[in-house]
């Protein structure tokens, strides 16, 4: 029952959320200058195609009106047309969502990976000149932003020592067999091992490049609270019933020092999302990000307010997911 | 030979000339109980630490020997150690509020040794963590077992410390003020408790406290310390029959009934501490 409200209050503040996102994506690319269908017809063209085509988009009704056909649509399930692109908004943006899916999620497991070596090591070798070690590199990894570690990646394992592939989401001249465009996924699937290898190839460094500052973020974090958890009486009642440090760190500490760090990671998370945008630009690599800065420089209106409000639902749903998972690992929140 | 034999332990904070252990000598005789007495800083704690291998990394000892059934443990490795201690002694804390871990259920807190250090089977460690429940008179045992911690009231988390603590039979069990984060209520059964089952199982034992009321209830021998310094070791009997130490006698006029939790406030007198306190000095000028 209580779950049940609480579950109707969390989508009712969604949908409100989302429904302000839209709002003022709508108002704000329309603000703007720059005419999208002036840009979008060759140079010679008349005032008056350029007004027949303005019509044809609804471009030449007043904001709210236009709001207001805008959103019954996406009540039908309809987004719009792109202009520039002219197809459905809808399926452009859902052609592009597998790539950038897989790519922040790359990042993310990549991320926890690294992070959470940093930490269960630091945590392990604490007080020593490998946890200052830890700390500094931390520190480093921390005080370059995404895109620039992107650069950073290219050259050095994409220029200098080229095992990397650094442009692209798949070697263009391959056979692809898929049916989605999930593709690291389904090359998995269906044991088509050469073109995974190839695709993680094209991932791995926009991907490290994503998940660098996260990961350093991950483990000072996490390091901070496993050191904190380690001084607490439970853990040394552990240890005198024979239990080694791998042990108390991993199955004493771990699972409780885990839950502050759990947060910061769905906040963390949405920004490296945000991050995909550039770093996608940076590697040519075909994702919802790569498209967000085709549309916006264009002034493609339909395809950018598709393309935030699909922003503005993972970022809500991966708020979700961290609560969710919150609740399951902490015993206290799951009887409460 | 004693059970536990420390001799001569010393320890100070790493890197200072800070001394928390003067030469500590006690021991305890198998299926003995010796109390540990002494006021708050007095290093009561540190000894207890100190045998069960989980001093804090800041300090360090600097001499001694402590042996648990003959078997030195300052020189073993740290793992051979871990699993002599995690074999044969256990600790009941004094915080029950914080000993037990909040993401873990009860079951699991209570077995793990058992399964994991001791090789028993997972179905033996269940059967015996319900006999034990009982024995501390735990009602249901299935559901308590199933429990996480913070559904637990804090004496049934004691309750629940005791159990585990005796589970695999230790021949020595170190209880650090097992009643001191207790209600007041609940204090006298959780040491009624523990007396009864350390009776029971015939387990040594050295209970660290301030009250002088729960030595004279439970413990046969009595180790009064100051400063580090072992300033008085002597029976119970003798002790409530007239302590040599004049800072012992001073305790124990400042706890004229032995079960009034609130006369060890009383202040000992200053003449009575600077005596206690020439002794400390002089230890330091004999062990440089
Ligand atoms: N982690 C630590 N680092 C440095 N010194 C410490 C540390 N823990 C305790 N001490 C010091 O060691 C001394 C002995 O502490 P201990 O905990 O053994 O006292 P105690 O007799 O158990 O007192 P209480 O009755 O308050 O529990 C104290 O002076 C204390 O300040
Ligand atoms: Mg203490």
């Amino acid at each position: 029952m209580q779950l049940l409200r609480a579950i109707l209050q969390r989508l009712l503040t969604t949908a409100i959320t989302l429904i302000g996102v839209a709002v003022i994506v709508f108002v704000v690319v329309r603000v703007v200058p720059g005419n999208p269908i002036a840009m979008m017809l060759p140079p010679g063209a008349t005032d008056e195609d350029i007004a027949r085509l303005t019509a044809q988009y609804g471009l030449d009704k007043t904001i709210p009106e236009q709001f207001l056909i805008w959103a019954r649509g996406v009540l039908h399930g309809d987004f719009g047309t792109s202009i520039t692109a002219r197809q459905p908004v809808l399926d452009l943006v859902l052609g592009r969502l597998p790539a950038t899916l897989e790519l922040s999620l790359m990042a993310l497991v990549i991320a926890v990976i690294l992070g959470g070596i940093a930490a269960l090591t630091g945590t392990r070798k604490r007080d020593t000149l490998t946890e200052a070690g830890i700390d500094i590199t931390n520190g480093m990894a921390l005080s370059i932003p995404d895109f620039l570690w992107g650069l950073l990646l290219i050259l050095a394992f994409g220029v200098l020592v080229p095992i990397f592939h650094i442009s692209g989401r798949v070697t263009p001249s391959l056979e692809l067999p898929f049916t989605t465009d999930f593709y690291l996924v389904e090359s998995l699937v269906r044991l088509r091992f050469d073109l995974w290898l190839d695709i993680v190839s094209h991932m791995f460094l926009p991907a490290l490049a994503l998940a660098i500052p996260l990961a350093a973020i991950i483990g000072q974090l996490l390091k901070q609270s496993l050191k904190e958890t380690m001084h607490l009486d439970y853990v040394t009642l552990a240890r005198t019933k024979g239990y080694g440090e791998n042990h108390v760190i991993l199955r004493e500490a771990l699972p409780n020092a885990i839950l502050p760090t759990l947060t910061l990671v769905g906040v963390q998370f949405t920004f490296l999302i945000g991050g995909t945008v550039i770093i996608e630009r940076l590697f040519s690599y075909e994702g919802l990000g790569n498209m967000a800065i085709d549309a916006v420089i264009n002034r493609d209106l339909p395809l950018i307010q598709g393309i935030v409000i699909l922003f503005a639902v993972i970022f809500t749903a991966v708020n979700l997911v961290v609560d969710l998972l919150y609740a399951v690992l902490n015993p206290r929140l799951r009887h409460g | 030979m004693s059970f536990l034999q420390v001799t001569n332990l010393s320890a100070r904070i790493k890197g200072s000339d800070h001394r928390l252990l003067r030469g500590v000598s006690l021991t305890v005789e198998a299926g003995e109980v010796r109390g540990l007495v002494g006021e708050s800083g007095a290093g009561k704690s540190m000894i207890g630490k100190a045998i069960l291998g989980i001093l804090p990394r800041a300090i360090e000892i600097t001499g001694g020997s402590i042996l648990l059934n003959g078997t030195e443990l300052l020189t073993l490795s740290p793992a051979e150690r871990r699993r002599l201690i995690g074999a044969s002694t256990a600790l009941i804390p004094q915080d029950p509020l914080t000993a037990l871990n909040p993401s873990r259920r009860i079951g699991p807190q209570i077995t793990d040794r058992l399964v994991d250090i001791l090789g028993w089977s997972r179905s033996a460690a269940d059967a015996r963590a319900t006999e034990l429940l009982d024995e501390v008179q735990i009602t249901d045992p299935t559901r308590v077992l199933r429990a996480y911690p913070h559904e637990l009231s804090g004496g049934m988390r004691q309750r629940i410390l005791i159990a585990s603590a005796f589970a695999a039979e230790p021949k020595l069990i170190i209880a650090d003020e097992p009643t001191t984060a207790l209600d007041v209520t609940v204090q006298k059964q959780i040491l009624k408790l523990i007396a009864t089952m350390q009776a029971r199982h015939g387990t040594a034992l050295l209970f660290v406290t301030h009250d002088l009321g729960v030595v004279a209830k439970v413990c046969q021998k009595i180790s009064v310390l100051y400063g580090g310094l072992v300033v008085e070791d002597t029976t119970a009997e003798a002790y409530f029959t007239g302590p040599a130490h004049a800072y012992s006698r001073a305790l124990l006029a400042a706890t004229p009934k032995y079960t009034n939790p609130e006369a060890s406030l009383l202040p000992i007198p200053d003449a009575v501490i600077a005596a206690v306190q020439a002794d400390v000095d002089a230890y330091d000028r004999r062990v440089p």
